[in-house]
């Protein structure tokens, strides 16, 4: 572990509204290594998913420091957090965030053209297993094939790193296990990054090293000797 | 107050720059009623009541001259309930401090008491005297032109000899409301007065003791007119009676009844496009907001609020939006109403004239308004009251697309996945877009309407001043007069050329279709002023026939080769068949001309001169007017020079006005359409732009979602517009036709690109002042939600 893609320093975030400070991260210290799946674990409000918004460039930490690679986000202009998104991050989130006039192709696209070096689109989406729904619109797809969607979306820019929000949150056990075998394959195959937040426990046990959050601290920090695969997992 | 009024409110300060651009929009529209109406009612009114107060005539008639013992004859005829016997004459003025001769009529009025019709309002000073010479009344735009008070004097040219007048008083007429002079398009209050005399001075200076030369008579209420007009006119004849006529004939009395029908117009036109887009706004907006409220709905719904109590919630809002336009419209319609009698005065001469502010006509445009508002947003209500609570409380079925714009396969790259997606927006609510074009395009067409009018008086003047009208002046003698008076006028100083005329009055009839008008006979090959064809390239006059006007041909249903009846007004009525030999375009007046010896000969009474027209060396002027002054012979002159430019700048300042407020109304509507448009596109998408921006597409990529969706409406508008514009245009050019003048249809390519120019501006700062919305997009809030 001498390489980290990711690490974080004594990472505070505070949200102040009106003469309420509310303390998300209360300084969290975080490494990602390279290909490493990781699993961040806790109840709602724990701070994980802020966290999560740092890494990726949607929100800027109270004080700290977040490398990525050797460059420190923290000093990231609004336009520099933006080219940095679009070139190394693929976010899936809960709710999907598919473009509801755009079909699965066309979402997976809307990503491909502005990367430097995207995979085609149909490539993306045979890797979810959905080459078959390519030209159908999210309306008419189902909870989990959206979500592939959304997934596929994210790897066809060959990200280096994948931050999923929940990304089973919103699916039945089955879809959700589905969508899990899509991430697993892709950590696999491509070695990307990844850190997924979860509610599920379950989930546990397919990632290489699990962080369980609590009142913005990182309580718990466990490696996994053996990973489970998707299909294990118990919902 | 109610929990549902206080979401009223909240809604209202959250929503307020929707709310305003729609009140806005909607305000145009009352304050276009009031303005319309309210002119419309306080000329009208105040035509009414003068011409009833001071006994405006309702018959007239010239004729050369007339014994007074012919009163109880006239008196006596059917249907007449009173009559005055007068002495009309034209004079040439010599104001004090201007070089240029004045035109001006001179009136006679009793020596006392009031005259039975067309008595004078009088401002100030008192009415001239009998016992005094020289004593006058005059007009007030006249007086107050030349800073004339009681006890100011001219001169004038008075039947060929100079002749000092002092003014008395300062008086209005019911029949000078409108007062123009001989040969002006316009009326120039510098140039042109009327004076009031008593009968025995007026009569001593024209010679016309114990006569009368002009007859004007009010009739009972329901006087059989035709009758009144043929029993005048066989009892005038003898005595050179030119022809009896009703007020149609009567210049200042139809000048305002055209004012008054474009008045009628425009309320006819221009308020309806307002409230139609207004409705449509309502609709967009509540539409909105009812979906995103549908939650909200279904849970007041489920806890027991009856469809009817939330249908009035809606419909409140609805209201409170519609009373907003309607104070703000009530203002400015009064402020507008205000301006525009102002306006009016310029051009109109009454005792007063006041903008009414009469309170049924601000509920008639009130209630008009909160109509449109409801009616548009009716649909929305509807939807929302006869949902059931169970579904309300559900999500709404995901909107579905149509895969318009792929480009067939994947791989055939036309747009990018951003403008698909605006452009599957646009298609998946057709009839959104489509309004939201024609409402635009509404804006485009309203400002055709009002920059159309500056190509087509520019051609108009082009046409008529330096195409057939070529003189600087024109001279009219008192008299007919030899041909050898041309001469003399070519011998006056500064004259470079010199084109003799005559002008007869008559009636011109063909089958049952008669007009009164005056032909005018041409030199062989005229210079100064020319007959143009339909092409606008000048014609020679024709050896015989009549070449009629366009107008004159579409009146009297007149072909070439028709034989049309002329009946001379000044020779006793006779009747004389002549055939049509050419029609010729004209813009102004009912103009007839014939070839001057074609006239003589239909006259019969050898060649005679009514006028000259002239070419003058303008450094000479001044020793022109002056010999003018002294001429007794010229009974007036019109200086189309001065005309030229006196018509332009008023034209011109008319036209700025009418822009500015036309402009305005615009850039109103514009702003309501687009900005609401571009609101509601930001709140159904801010969930997908923001996605958009976590994808790391920038602020400006993420605008072009927006700004080309706001820009294909906009772009559709605009050949729409320039349509709808033009036909507008041709509808008001239509409107305005008349025997007075007839405005040629001209729209200019640059008026088009002035008008859209103007209009996608508006849209783009309207769509401007949304985008900034994207850069304040809170990406983390709107990952957490569903829609």
């Amino acid at each position: 572990m001498d390489n980290p893609i990711f690490s974080a320093h004594n990472l505070t975030k505070v949200y102040r509204s009106g003469e309420v400070e509310v303390f998300a991260l209360r300084g969290v210290d975080l490494d990602l290594e390279q290909g490493e799946m990781a699993v961040l674990l806790g109840p709602s409000g724990s701070g994980k998913s802020t966290l999560l918004n740092i890494m990726g460039g949607l929100d800027r930490a109270t004080s700290g420091t977040v490398h990525f690679r050797d460059q420190d986000l923290t000093a990231f202009s609004e336009r520099q957090l933006t080219r940095f998104r679009r070139d190394h991050i693929g976010f899936v989130f809960q709710f999907y965030n598919l473009i509801p006039s755009l079909t699965a192709w066309e979402n997976v696209a809307l990503v491909t053209e502005i990367s430097p070096n995207p995979m085609a689109p149909e490539e993306a989406l045979e890797m979810v297993g959905l080459n078959e729904r390519m030209t159908h619109f999210p309306a008419q797809l189902s909870g989990g094939e959206q979500q592939r969607v959304a997934i596929a979306r994210a790897i066809a820019k060959r990200p280096e790193v994948m931050l999923c929000d929940e990304p089973t949150g919103a699916l039945d056990s089955k879809t959700g296990i589905i969508v899990l075998e899509a991430l697993w394959r892709i950590n696999e195959e491509l070695k990307t990054t990844m850190a997924i937040i979860t509610h599920n426990a379950g989930i546990r046990d397919i990632a290489h090293r699990v962080f369980t959050f609590r009142d913005g601290r990182i309580a718990d920090a466990m490696v996994n000797e053996k990973r489970a695969q998707p299909a294990e997992v118990s919902w | 107050m109610s929990v549902l009024d206080r979401k009223l409110l909240r809604d209202l300060f959250r929503l307020w720059a929707q709310v305003l651009a729609i009140a806005l929009v909607m305000a145009c529209g009352v304050a276009t009623i009031i303005l319309a109406i309210g002119a419309y009612r306080s000329l009208e009114e105040t035509r009414s009541a003068f011409y009833d107060r001071y006994r405006f005539a309702t018959v007239f008639s010239g004729l050369t001259r007339a014994p007074l013992q012919m009163k109880n004859e006239l008196a006596s005829i059917s249907g007449v309930s009173g009559i005055e016997l007068r002495i009309v004459k034209p004079v040439l003025l010599d104001m004090p401090g201007m070089a240029e001769p004045a035109t001006g009529i001179a009136v006679s009025i009793p020596d006392h008491g009031e005259p039975a019709v067309n008595r004078l309002y009088l401002r100030s000073g008192r009415l001239p005297e009998p016992g005094r010479t020289g004593e006058i009344a005059v007009t007030e735009p006249f007086a107050l032109a030349h800073r004339m008070a009681a006890g100011s004097r001219f001169d004038a040219i008075m039947n060929g000899r100079k002749r000092t007048l002092v003014v008395t008083g300062i008086v209005l007429s019911p029949e000078y409301i409108y007062a123009i002079g001989p040969g002006d398009m316009i009326p120039d209050q510098r140039r042109f007065g009327v004076f009031f005399m008593p009968r025995t001075a007026l009569a001593g200076i024209f010679d016309m003791e114990g006569a009368f030369n002009d007859v004007a008579l009010r009739t009972h209420r329901n006087a059989d007119f035709s009758e009144i007009i043929d029993t005048l006119d066989a009892v005038l004849t003898p005595y050179g009676g030119t022809g009896a006529h009703d007020r149609t004939d009567q210049i200042s009395h139809t000048f305002l009844d055209e004012e008054l029908a474009q008045l009628r117009a425009m309320a006819a036109v221009i308020p309806p496009v307002f409230l139609f887009v207004s409705a449509f706004l309502v609709n967009m907006i509540l539409t909105r907001l009812i979906a995103l409220e549908r939650e909200q709905v279904g849970l007041m719904k489920a806890v027991g609020y009856g469809s009817a109590a939330i249908a009035w919630h809606y419909a409140k809002l609805t209201l409170v939006i519609a009373l907003i336009g309607i104070v703000i419209g009530s203002i400015a319609g009064d402020w507008l109403g205000r301006g525009m009698t102002r306006l009016y005065a310029q051009f109109y001469s009454f005792p007063f004239l006041i903008f009414r502010q009469s309170l049924d006509l601000y509920a008639i445009a009130a209630i008009v308004s909160a109509v449109a508002a409801l009616a548009g947003s009716m649909r929305a209500i509807w939807s929302i009251a006869s949902l059931p609570p169970a579904i309300a409380m559900q999500p709404p079925t995901p909107t579905r697309y149509r895969s318009f714009f792929s480009g067939g396969a994947h791989h055939l790259k036309i747009f990018s996945q951003l403008t698909i997606m605006a452009l599957r927006h646009l298609v998946r609510w057709p009839v959104r877009t489509l309004l939201t074009a024609f409402g635009t395009s509404l804006a485009v067409a309203l400002l055709i309407m009002a920059l159309f009018s500056f190509d087509s008086v520019a051609f108009m003047v082009d046409t008529v001043f330096f195409r057939t009208e070529r003189q600087d002046a024109t001279i009219a003698f008192a008299n007919e007069r030899s041909p050898r008076a041309l001469q003399s006028v070519a011998a006056m100083p500064g004259v470079l050329r010199a084109e003799g005329f005559r002008a007869t009055p008559v009636i011109l009839r063909y089958g049952h279709r008669e007009r009164r008008l005056t032909i005018s006979g041409m030199t062989e090959n005229p210079d100064l002023a020319r007959m143009l064809d339909k092409a606008l390239d000048p014609v020679e006059p024709a050896p015989v026939g009549l070449m009629i006007s366009e107008w004159v041909a579409k009146l009297l249903h007149l072909q070439v080769g028709d034989i049309a009846e002329v009946e001379l007004l000044e020779r006793a009525h006779r009747k004389v068949a002549v055939p049509v030999s050419a029609i010729v375009e004209s813009y102004i007046g009912l103009a007839v001309y014939m070839r001057a010896d074609a006239l003589d000969r239909v006259i019969g009474d050898g060649p005679r001169l009514s006028g000259v027209r002239v070419k003058v060396d303008s450094s000479r002027l001044d020793d022109l007017y002056k010999t003018i002054k002294e001429t007794p012979a010229v009974a007036a002159i019109a200086l189309q020079g001065l005309s030229r430019q006196r018509f332009r700048e008023t034209i011109e300042q008319n036209i700025t006005i009418m822009t500015s407020v036309y402009t305005a109304l615009a850039v109103i509507i514009t702003f309501g359409v687009v900005y609401n448009s571009a609101r509601i596109q930001f709140s159904e998408r801010a969930r997908e732009l923001a996605s958009l921006r976590v994808f790391g597409f920038t602020n400006g990529e993420v605008s072009s979602v927006l700004l080309i969706e706001l820009g294909a409406m906009v772009l559709l508008a605009q050949p729409l517009g320039w349509l709808l514009g033009y036909l507008l245009s041709w509808s008001v050019v239509r409107g305005f036709e008349s025997d007075l003048f007839r405005v040629p249809f001209v729209i200019n390519r640059s008026t088009f690109a002035i008008a859209s120019l103007i209009v996608v501006t508006v849209a783009a700062i309207s769509a401007l002042i949304v985008r900034r919305r994207i850069d304040r997009l809170d990406l983390v809030r709107v990952l957490k939600t569903r829609e």
